[in-house]
């Protein structure tokens, strides 16, 4: 699979929820790459910006949408990568800034 | 070349942003990828990051005595700055 075929299929399970692909293309193409990248690596498409520790089960918090996606978007209107994104981040209603971990670093193991 | 250091991971849109960021800035630095990293040498990496950024979060950029974590270019460009870089 390559990036622009994930984009279309999550695109069409995640708008319905309320999140959107970040319309910066060029934050959002890499990122969907090392999604896959992630996937071949681990077996899962854990989280790019994040520290995977590469067992399924210590990562279950950060494979995307990580659980921490609802609660950033709701705060600052993307998630920790700004992959998924609200409709105002995207509109430009709302101010962009940069989203901090919410991991907490405990679940580094590895 | 030892001046700037950046904990970063090749998966990572916003640490290949500051990358770039430094590079256009015309620094050097010594980049780290540590999701590319395993063993002891990881183990080693994670702490020395977790001492700088208790988040352990990416990028974690030091230059010299001053700590950025994120990629924001004005604190970048401050510390580049205050340390007498730029």
């Amino acid at each position: 699979m390559d990036a622009k075929t994930l984009y279309e299929n999550l695109r069409k399970i995640q708008e319905p929820k309320g999140y959107y692909f970040n319309k910066d293309m060029e934050m959002t193409l890499p990122l969907l790459e090392s999604l896959l990248t992630n996937k071949e690596r681990h077996g899962y498409m854990a989280c790019p910006c994040r520290l995977a520790n590469g067992e399924l089960e210590a990562d279950k918090d950060i494979i995307c949408p990580c659980v921490y996606r609802e609660e950033d978007v709701k705060e600052y209107g993307a998630c920790f990568c700004a992959l998924y994104v609200s409709k105002e981040y995207n509109d430009g209603t709302i101010e962009k800034q940069y989203v901090p971990e919410r991991r907490p670093p405990e679940k580094i193991l590895f | 070349m030892d001046d700037i250091k950046v904990y970063a991971l090749s998966t990572c849109i916003h640490c290949r942003n500051a990358k770039k960021y430094l590079d256009e800035c015309g620094v050097k630095y010594n980049c780290v990828h540590v999701d590319e990293l395993s063993g002891d040498e990881r183990k080693e990496i994670v702490q020395q990051i977790k001492d700088l950024n208790p988040a352990v979060s990416f990028p974690t950029i030091v230059i010299k005595d001053t700590v950025v974590v994120g990629y924001h270019k004005d604190k970048i460009d401050k510390a580049l700055e205050k340390e007498g870089i730029k």
